[in-house]
């Protein structure tokens, strides 16, 4: 009887299964799907555009992983994904590994510094010099005398900090070591600035993901850490000001992330398919501008036909997707605590994508 | 329930094609019996492989440097904090564990009334389905507050002086993985060890109560001791999982890498080299040789993980059975 009934069991579980891959099958079919992964930076906005866009084209599914800017390079140099998020340029070695990307900003965001300290809501002040101290362990009480100076209104506890970095391979990494290593001459030489680095020796955790070190800071008394904006507006963390090149200490707003990515927009931008490794908006040439600010990227090989399992259909449902990302999808950014992208950016922008191809034709269906 | 002319049939069948059915039989069974040394050969064949790159770069620094430095140009480095805090959350959790565990079993056989020894198998024997995950989320929401609060900051407070109780308690460090680990070790060894108690014959308990011994003693002096090598085994399959154990750990150790990973005090972040693979592997390009440092990782933890089951297979053969002479 037994025997019977596990052999009616395993026919039902095997007739299920069929049945199943049958239904998905039939669905992935008729779908296109967009598989990428990377940065973690943008990904409540790229999240929230991705859903907006299946409204409007519900054939397309796009498939996003915050993975960590690492491993999105790593998964493009692999040729495993369609398009990866970075929060990093290409680095020379990198372009070795992925040549002929470009590079596609698609947001802009401010790097916090947040940080929990019983008795201190809000107000503390903070320098990169001094960041940099106590992320090498050069600082290492909340009433060092160095803090207190240019706090006189806080009274700051006799604690020891607790220093909050991330555990992977990251794009807000690269950006908060490439600020440390413009404002601190030992930070460059001792540190250095890549998305992952050798942490001095300091009372350090580290944690997986923007979620993960905003998760560690908010529960952790007297620890400070590096946090991209949007999850420390969403999470309501208490975020310090930071003393930039003009002597203004500034805290990270929308607007004060607008006018860093505006100046340096001003500037002049490389064009896409060319070389972005000297890109930063750190430090950027505007009185009220936010010190700690970086373009999220999207990179997308230029020659779409190196990817294997690109077609046609899915090259122009990609461009697409692209197009709609630095167009209607930047009018979603603000309700998240992103700064969308400024005219000149997505001019740019626009003619990058106009240079991807698929079998060295251009896809010009929709430009 | 049949008609008693097919039996017969059957039987004439077997034994019409019993040469070639036995062989076949005998052939299938062998291949899928190698498959598991297969794999296993292949894995460490892969690892060994793969790692060599780093290994030749680094020399001995590899598996005695305590540097871990991935920036380009810069990059350098030695696991040797990552093998210490694996040893170190490992015995910890055995430290606490084990004693629980024994604990456990032992009130199950010995004391429990039948209504609750059958329930309370069951939720031991639950526990151990349960997927690592969760514990590391318990761990980081539920256990890292109690433990902060009662046990750590006291500690600091009062034992700051011993080395290994100063730094700031904070919750996510080597003592927590390593409670954490205590946690998911003790169904596997008392569930296991209970199974050992209960095949203690009864007239051994009989025999030793005739003479006198209190329960206490009994227990003592005669089921554990004719139960040792199998609690034993118990013991080394919740260490294997101690030491293999990725996901709850890297969740409450504190992931620091380098010299700060070096278990100078319970109070610290530390690393296992499960979790730094964990923490890093999707990031490590083909061909680099932070890629090789990860499988060389991986090896070094095959290796440690081998040496712990063959050793306490020796162990188990070579000492208990001399000296007892009761193994299960």
């Amino acid at each position: 009887m037994v025997t019977k009934y596990a052999a009616l069991a395993i026919i039902l579980i095997t007739l299920l299964s069929g049945a199943f891959i049958g239904v998905t099958y039939s669905l992935s079919s008729k779908a296109v799907m967009l598989n990428s992964t990377g940065a973690s930076f943008p990904y409540p906005l790229i999240d929230k555009i991705i859903t907006e866009y299946n409204k409007v084209e519900p054939y397309v599914q796009v498939n996003y992983q915050p993975s960590g800017s690492g491993a999105g390079i790593t998964a493009l140099a692999d040729k495993t994904i369609f398009f990866a998020g970075s929060d990093a340029p290409l680095s020379k070695t990198e372009k070795e590994k992925a040549p002929n990307t470009l590079h596609i900003p698609e947001t802009v965001g401010s790097i916090a510094i947040a940080y929990n300290i019983t008795g201190v809501p809000s107000g503390l002040k903070l320098t990169g010099q001094i960041i940099a101290d106590i992320f090498e362990g050069k600082i290492t009480l909340w009433n060092d005398p160095v803090i207190t100076k240019i706090n006189p209104d806080i009274v700051l506890p006799a604690e020891a900090i607790i220093t909050v970095h991330r555990s992977e391979s990251s794009g807000t990494t690269f950006v908060f070591t490439n600020y440390l290593s413009i404002e601190s001459a030992s930070w460059k030489n001792n540190v250095g600035q890549s998305k992952t680095v050798a942490w001095p020796p300091a009372n350090d955790i580290a944690s997986n993901g923007n979620t993960g070190v905003a998760q560690i800071i908010t529960s952790t008394p007297y620890s400070i850490g590096y946090v991209e904006l949007a999850y420390t507006l969403q999470a309501n963390m208490t975020i310090a000001a930071i003393q930039n090149p003009y002597g203004n200490y500034v805290i990270p707003t929308l607007e004060s992330t607008a006018i860093a990515a505006q100046s340096v927009a001003l500037e002049g931008l490389p064009a896409g398919d060319a070389d972005w490794s000297g890109v930063n908006l750190l430090n950027t040439k505007d009185a009220n501008a936010y010190p700690i600010v970086s373009f999220s990227y999207i990179l997308v090989y230029q020659e779409l036909n190196v990817i294997p399992g690109m077609t046609q259909e899915r090259a122009v449902a990609l461009i697409e997707f692209l197009w709609y990302v630095i167009h209607d999808g930047q009018q979603l950014a603000n309700s998240l605590h992103y700064t969308q992208l400024p005219d000149n950016v997505v001019e740019i922008n626009a003619e990058t994508i106009k240079l991807i191809t698929f079998n060295g034709q251009t896809i010009t269906t929709i430009l | 329930m049949k008609s008693p002319t097919k039996p017969q049939k059957q039987t004439q069948k077997l034994v019409k094609h019993k040469i070639t059915g036995d062989n076949l039989f005998k052939i299938f069974a062998t291949i899928i019996a190698a498959s598991a040394l297969i794999i296993l050969i292949i894995t460490g064949y892969t690892l060994l492989k793969g790692s060599i790159p780093a290994i030749q770069n680094f020399g001995l620094n590899f598996f005695f440097g305590q540097q871990w430095n991935p920036v380009e140009g810069r990059e350098i480095y030695g696991i040797l904090p990552y093998i210490l805090g694996t040893l170190v959350t490992s015995g910890i959790a055995l430290l606490i564990g084990v004693p629980l565990s024994l604990g456990i079993a032992i009130f199950l056989v010995e004391m429990a009334p039948r209504s609750l020894r059958v329930p309370v198998s069951y939720i031991v024997e639950l526990l151990a389905a349960v997927p690592s995950v969760i514990y590391g989320l318990w761990g980081i929401f539920v256990l890292r507050g109690w433990m902060v609060t009662y046990v750590e900051t006291p500690l600091s407070k009062y034992l700051g002086w011993i080395p290994i109780f100063s730094g700031t308690p904070q919750g996510l460090d080597i003592f927590a993985a390593g409670v954490i680990l205590a946690i998911m070790i003790i169904p596997t060894i008392a569930s296991l060890s209970k199974e050992v108690l209960t095949a203690v014959p009864n007239s051994i308990r009989e025999g030793a109560y005739s003479i006198g011994a209190t329960k206490w003693e009994v227990i003592k002096r005669w089921v554990l001791s004719y139960g040792k090598s199998g609690i034993f085994a118990a013991v080394i399959l919740g260490l294997g999982r101690a030491v293999g154990e990725t996901m709850a750990v890297t969740m409450l150790i504190g992931n620091a890498t380098g010299p700060s990973a070096m278990p100078h005090s319970l109070f610290q972040s530390g690393q296992t080299m499960a979790s730094l693979i964990a923490n890093g592997f999707m990031e490590a390009t083909t061909g680099s040789l932070k890629l090789s440092t990860y499988l060389g990782v991986g090896l070094t933890l095959l290796i440690m993980s081998l040496i712990i089951n063959v050793g306490a297979h020796l162990i188990m053969t070579r000492v208990f059975k001399v000296k007892g002479g009761a193994i299960e």
